[in-house]
């Protein structure tokens, strides 16, 4: 799995609160997170992202709540994948169980810069700033933890195993 | 080979002799539970699968405790959800408002989490339990909805710190004042992926509530789970409201630890933690003068009634500063009738306190409580992230009962002795 995409960094310890705040929270609808993802850090962000970008960020991302309206509320935005120096965990969990890609590579966050254009290969684990002609490497996504990415989560790459007995 | 009392409860519950830390293994789940916010999604993700039956009716336990009651048309579209689901499934436990509780007081007082139990629950301060000697963890929507069906979930199983807390604590000084200070000592990612060990003479003097209230911020930490080693307090808190068998672990006196704090907290002072994270902790008596809006007394953390006697302890023949609102949440419908008996509850009213129904409300920014822009609250709740109780440009100071009552008094961030002397 390959992902190439124009990046927006944040900080450490970005929270669940500030990825999703809890006055959205009587909605599980996908659409209607996307609009509020990052309001609370930068109330703009929903507005100024596109599509297919990626995100970089600080250590502990996704502290806080076991709340999946946060990875579901970034991948509804259009976020193809976040890279941080590290992720809480309840939050790394439920990124892969929302088919959110993730990787953990600290050395790739602090050099990045905010509009830098980043490719990360899953397979490999290798990721390449091709604004700054560096690379870098991470520990590479497992082919079975690709496949639950690649089938939308937990529950379709669950089922995909079903239909295909 | 030894192990500790997280990697023995996660063998015992995987059919194995022995597990060691970064092991991947798949245990049996004792009792499951969602909320008004996290269920619906998992009863979405149930309905996708085609599965039809939860896996054990009597240990998949639904409360709505987070928007309610109904805090507006969607909150009650999902609090019926839920009510719906567990109709449809004959839920031994559900618990309507007028009945319920905020789940992770509740479910202890109920008898229905306990002692040597693996417990998950899409909420991240599953980790309450641990209080109890069980391993407990907060899970995603998804990941309880497989519990629900297989009644199962895979664990990387943990590596453990632990905490021994020596000496004898001061006036005012309980299980949250050691949780915060634990925090800020370690840091937000401090234990992260690690389970939390609590131990030592001071917290084996501790009562369950204060013991409740450090294993509940356990997450605050980064952690997976934080326990306490079952004693005769366990004992005497379960033995009459257990609903099934239980066991106690222990971990092997030569378990191995990633690291081992040991502390001397005789001079420790009742702290706070400052915006915008539980990881910002100073005594209170570091502080300079801090006026507040807004004091909220309860929560998963401290809405019990040895937080509610602390507060009323304190309250008692005052009234809250006339520029202040005091909120009081009595965690469980128990509490509150026992609170009332007890003319706690009197007391409240008649420092012109506001008093609620159990509710998270405040503590996430739902509702009972929320702040505007530029108001500071004092609260017993766990999280004090930008925004969380309210407008991005509110502040959210953590205590435990007996400062934020002080702090409700004088108007301003307090030490008890301040007003009790």
């Amino acid at each position: 799995m390959n992902i190439k995409g124009r990046t927006w960094k944040f900080g450490e310890d970005i929270d669940t609160d500030a990825i999703i705040p809890a006055r959205y929270l009587n909605t599980s609808d996908p659409e209607a997170l996307a609009a509020h993802c990052m309001e609370d850090a930068d109330p703009d962000f929903a507005k100024k992202m596109r599509p297919g970008d990626l995100m970089v960020a600080g250590k502990n991302f996704g502290c806080g709540s076991s709340r999946e309206h946060a990875p579901i509320a970034i991948k509804a935005a259009g976020i193809a994948c976040v890279v941080a120096h590290s992720f809480a965990r309840i939050f790394y969990r439920n990124a892969f169980n929302m088919g959110l890609p993730i990787l953990e590579c600290p050395e790739a966050v602090s050099d990045t810069r905010e509009g830098d254009e980043l490719e990360v290969d899953l397979d490999s684990g290798r990721i390449v700033n091709h604004t700054r002609g560096q690379t870098y490497q991470a520990r590479p996504v497992p082919p079975f933890m690709q496949s639950l990415l690649e089938a939308g989560g937990l529950m379709a790459y669950v089922r995909q195993q079903m239909d295909a007995q | 080979m030894s192990m500790t009392i997280s990697q023995k409860i996660l063998a015992a519950r995987s059919d194995r002799d022995h597990v060691e830390p970064g092991e991947l293994v798949e245990a049996r789940v004792d009792f499951a539970l969602g909320n008004d916010i996290t269920a619906p999604l998992a009863i979405e993700a149930f309905r996708k699968a085609g599965a039809r039956r939860v896996f054990d009716r009597d240990r998949v336990c639904l409360v709505p405790d987070h928007f309610t009651p109904n805090k507006d048309i969607p909150s009650a579209m999902q609090a019926r959800l839920l009510r719906e689901f567990a109709r449809e499934q004959g839920l031994t436990h559900y618990f309507e408002v007028g009945r319920m509780g905020i789940e992770h007081a509740l479910l202890p007082e109920q008898g229905l989490v306990l002692p040597g139990d693996v417990v998950v629950g899409a909420d991240s301060h599953t980790c309450t339990y641990g209080a109890l000697g069980a391993f407990a963890t907060g899970v995603g929507s998804t990941d309880l909805a497989a519990a629900m069906i297989t009644g199962r979930v895979w664990f990387k199983v943990p590596g453990s710190v632990r905490f021994v807390y020596k000496g004898k604590l001061r006036p005012w000084v309980g299980g949250k004042d050691l949780i915060l200070h634990t925090i800020g000592q370690v840091g937000v990612d401090g234990a992260r992926y690690q389970a939390m060990e609590f131990a030592g003479e001071v917290v084996e003097g501790l009562p369950m509530a204060d013991r409740f209230t450090m294993s509940n911020m356990a997450i605050e930490a980064g952690a997976k789970a934080g326990l306490v080693a079952p004693d005769g307090v366990t004992e005497a808190y379960v033995k009459d409201r257990a609903r099934r068998p239980y066991r106690f672990y222990a971990g092997d006196a030569d378990a191995p630890y990633d690291q081992v704090y040991e502390w001397d907290v005789s001079e420790l002072e009742p702290v706070v933690a400052l915006p915008h994270l539980p990881e910002n902790v100073k005594p209170v008596t570091d502080l300079p003068e801090i006026p507040v809006d807004q004091v909220v007394i309860g929560s998963c953390t401290n809405g019990r009634l040895e937080d509610l006697r602390q507060a009323a302890s304190i309250l008692k023949g005052r009234k809250v500063d006339a520029r202040v609102r005091c909120i009081v949440i009595p965690a469980t419908q128990r509490i509150y009738r026992q609170a009332m008996k007890e003319g706690l509850l009197e007391i409240f009213v008649d420092a012109e306190a506001a008093v609620s129904t159990p509710t998270c409300g405040p503590c996430l920014g739902g509702h009972m409580g929320i702040l505007a822009e530029g108001e500071r609250a004092v609260a017993t709740t766990n999280r004090n992230f930008k925004g969380r109780m309210g407008h991005p440009q509110s502040e959210v100071y953590l205590s435990g009962p007996a400062v934020a009552a002080a702090s409700a008094v004088l108007g301003r961030i307090a030490h008890p002795a301040e007003v009790r002397g």
